[in-house]
């Protein structure tokens, strides 16, 4: 098998909580991330799911170096990037690319379309073949924008034309490697089907690695091939996507699971929910033992004393004293 | 017994680049104790709609027609022609509202107890502790533990969950008979929307309220909903109650939306369906169906039927209305 595109091993990323005043002192962290693990295989999408809070778009961010990990590793294609500083990333850039949640605030408005897309060829000194302006035309019409428009400013588009733009911009040093940060929460329901489709023919096409951020568990299962659950800074299952949504094992999964609502009333109304109680504990203060322990239904005293271990249950891998 | 009969209901802003048609000629009804669910994409008008029926567009800014009759504590009442300064008496206490975004919609600077006394207050000339024995009350009611306690707490010191609980605290607190959830959900997480779906069901069988729900989400709609109007910009394309709708859509933009959804239940497929094409400008209107330039069962009709004329809501079932020229009863 081939060397995975991206390598996490025991990732953590630690914010300071700082105390009120001047000589403001370090009173604390917020443990955004608190020991993750994963790999992506190359053409691989692996979905990345769990509530606002739980270190999703952290983990993100912190795999494309945009921010300094506080300890663990990255390896990118076998590269240990982890303590690389800002100039050596920067050639690895054109190589991993982002994808951001909001449109409105993710494009210049000062900018063209043009320009936007162009800063990257900018950035890193690329002459593509043929001219900056023919590649900009050719990824504006890939990704189904009209080449033309190539002088307009982004408010000039709506929502789901800029979040193509995003596209764009990202496709443009032909990456291996892209996160897509909540790339369609924002989006109407009919313009998120078009860009869903959109990416899954371009990671078949160029050949790219997702990692899938989102919220909404019904997209990811769509997209991925493999999803990870996180909770409070940690990945609780991670499996394919068959097996997480037909025969999901941690507790906080099969919640999440039964927390989406089916579009199909008669189907919806007959299905038994879990609803979880109360929300997610504050990071800066985990709970002690398993992270789900304060809204779990089967945690019993073993949960709130002694961390879980990884358990390979069957095909999936299970952080739970008591996996399903 | 129909609590709420909107009857030609239109908004439309004037601006510099021309009219915005928000909402055209919309008629409908709500029955006591009823959930009924607008659906549709962003500018489609489901939230200008509700707005108008609170009185909540300037009207400098706006031209707000039709009527909307509805029956409150002391008989029927116009919402729409109402003078402004009449209405207060009734919002807050016939008809209330919870919005979308439970961040930006309390006020930073009061105690959550106050902001729920304030509400008693204003409708009901009693001792404040009273008010605050009711505002208590409710808290307890949405699930808020140690109320007591918490009345004192600000906004920033609840997740987005507790503030919408808050939010809904503050709406029920004079017992009104219908409820406007604005996108009660959109801003939530799933585990916390389930939560907060569930009390809002509870809370409405325990009070005998009717709740108009607006959102864009087919699954919240599929949980809550008794009836759904389908608006497509601004105006209602299709009516029924909700199984017929999700089991015989006849309108080709209900077909999408429900299509185009990716569904857990489901085996995966490689392709979603999607509507092609984007939501018209509600300034230049497409003429004829509204929905032409992105249906793609135009064919069907022939012609250019669909392009110069605009179909009308006509009967296809029991209580099912639909806006397209495929299967109009000749």
């Amino acid at each position: 098998m081939s060397l995975p595109i991206i390598e996490v091993n025991d990732l953590h990323m630690y914010f300071p909580l700082a105390s009120q005043g001047i000589f403001s002192r370090v009173k604390g962290f917020n443990k955004a991330v608190n020991g993750v693990s994963f790999s992506i295989n190359p053409g691989e999408t692996l979905g990345l799911v769990g509530e606002s809070g739980c270190g999703k778009s952290t983990v993100g961010r912190a795999i494309l170096k945009l921010y300094e990990p506080t300890s663990g590793s990255i390896k990118f294609e076998g590269e240990d990037v982890t303590n690389y500083s800002t100039s050596e990333m920067k050639p690895l850039r054109t190589k991993m690319q982002m994808i951001f949640q909001d449109p409105y605030s993710s494009l210049n408005p000062r900018h063209t379309v043009g320009s936007i897309i162009a800063a990257s060829y900018e950035i890193q000194k690329i002459t593509p073949q043929g001219g900056v302006k023919k590649a900009v035309q050719e990824l504006m019409e890939r990704v189904g924008l009209n080449p033309e428009h190539y002088n307009r400013y982004p408010h000039e588009f709506s929502g789901g034309q800029r979040q193509r733009i995003g596209i764009a911009r990202a496709l443009a040093l032909k990456p291996k490697f892209i996160v897509c940060d909540e790339a369609v929460s924002a989006l109407d329901v009919s313009i998120q089907a078009q860009v869903i489709n959109l990416l899954a023919d371009l990671r078949d096409d160029f050949g790219l690695s997702y990692l899938f951020i989102a919220h909404d568990l019904s997209i990811v299962q769509h997209i991925s091939d493999r999803v990870a659950v996180m909770y409070l800074g940690k990945i609780v299952e991670l499996a394919t996507v068959d097996e997480i949504y037909n025969s999901p094992h941690h507790p906080y999964t099969k919640a999440l699971l039964s927390a989406v609502p089916i579009p199909d009333p008669i189907e919806e109304r007959k299905r038994e929910q879990i609803v979880l109680s109360g929300d997610l504990p504050n990071p800066a203060n985990p709970p002690k033992g398993c992270v789900f322990n304060t809204r779990c239904w089967k945690a019993k005293d073993i949960c709130f004393t002694t961390e879980p271990e990884l358990l390979q249950v069957g095909k999936s891998q299970v952080v739970c004293h008591f996996p399903e | 017994m129909t609590l709420l009969e909107v009857k030609n209901l239109s908004v439309e802003f004037p601006t510099a680049d021309g009219r915005v048609h928000a909402v055209h000629d919309i008629s409908f009804e709500v029955n006591a104790g009823e959930t009924l669910a607008i659906v549709g994409e962003s500018g489609s008008g489901k939230t200008v709609t509700n707005l108008a029926l609170m009185g909540l567009i300037p009207l400098r800014t706006a031209d707000v027609t039709g009527s909307a009759k509805f029956e409150s504590h002391d008989g029927v009442i116009d919402l729409i022609k109402i003078n402004r300064k009449d209405l207060q008496k009734y919002r807050g206490r016939d008809v209330a509202m919870i919005f979308q975004d439970p961040m930006s919609s309390l006020h930073p600077f009061y105690s959550i107890g106050d902001q729920i006394i304030e509400a008693h207050q204003i409708h009901n000339q009693v001792d404040l502790k009273v008010s605050k024995a009711r505002a208590i009350e409710l808290l307890e009611l949405v699930g808020i533990q140690g109320a007591a306690e918490r009345i004192k707490a600000f906004p920033h010191q609840f997740s987005g969950g507790m503030r919408q609980r808050v939010m809904i605290a503050m709406a029920l607190v004079n017992n009104p008979s219908l409820l406007i959830a604005d996108e009660p959900t959109t801003a939530l997480d799933v585990t916390v929307q389930a939560q907060i779906m569930k009390l809002l069901s509870d809370l409405q069988s325990e009070l005998k309220m009717a709740m108009i729900l607006i959102t864009h989400d087919m699954g919240v709609v599929a949980n809550a909903a008794d009836r759904v109007n389908v608006m497509y910009a601004g105006r209602i394309v299709e009516s029924a109650n909700v199984n017929e709708l999700y089991a015989n859509p006849s309108m080709p933009y209900t077909q999408g939306l429900l299509a185009s959804v990716p569904r857990m239940d489901r085996a995966h497929t490689d392709r979603l369906p999607t509507i092609p094409g984007q939501p018209p400008s509600m300034i230049e209107l497409p003429t004829g169906c509204s929905f032409n330039p992105r249906c793609t069962r135009q064919g069907e009709v022939g012609g250019t039927k669909c392009q110069e004329q605009m179909p009308e809501l006509t009967l296809r079932g029991e209580s099912h209305l639909a806006r397209c020229f495929i299967g109009e009863s000749a």
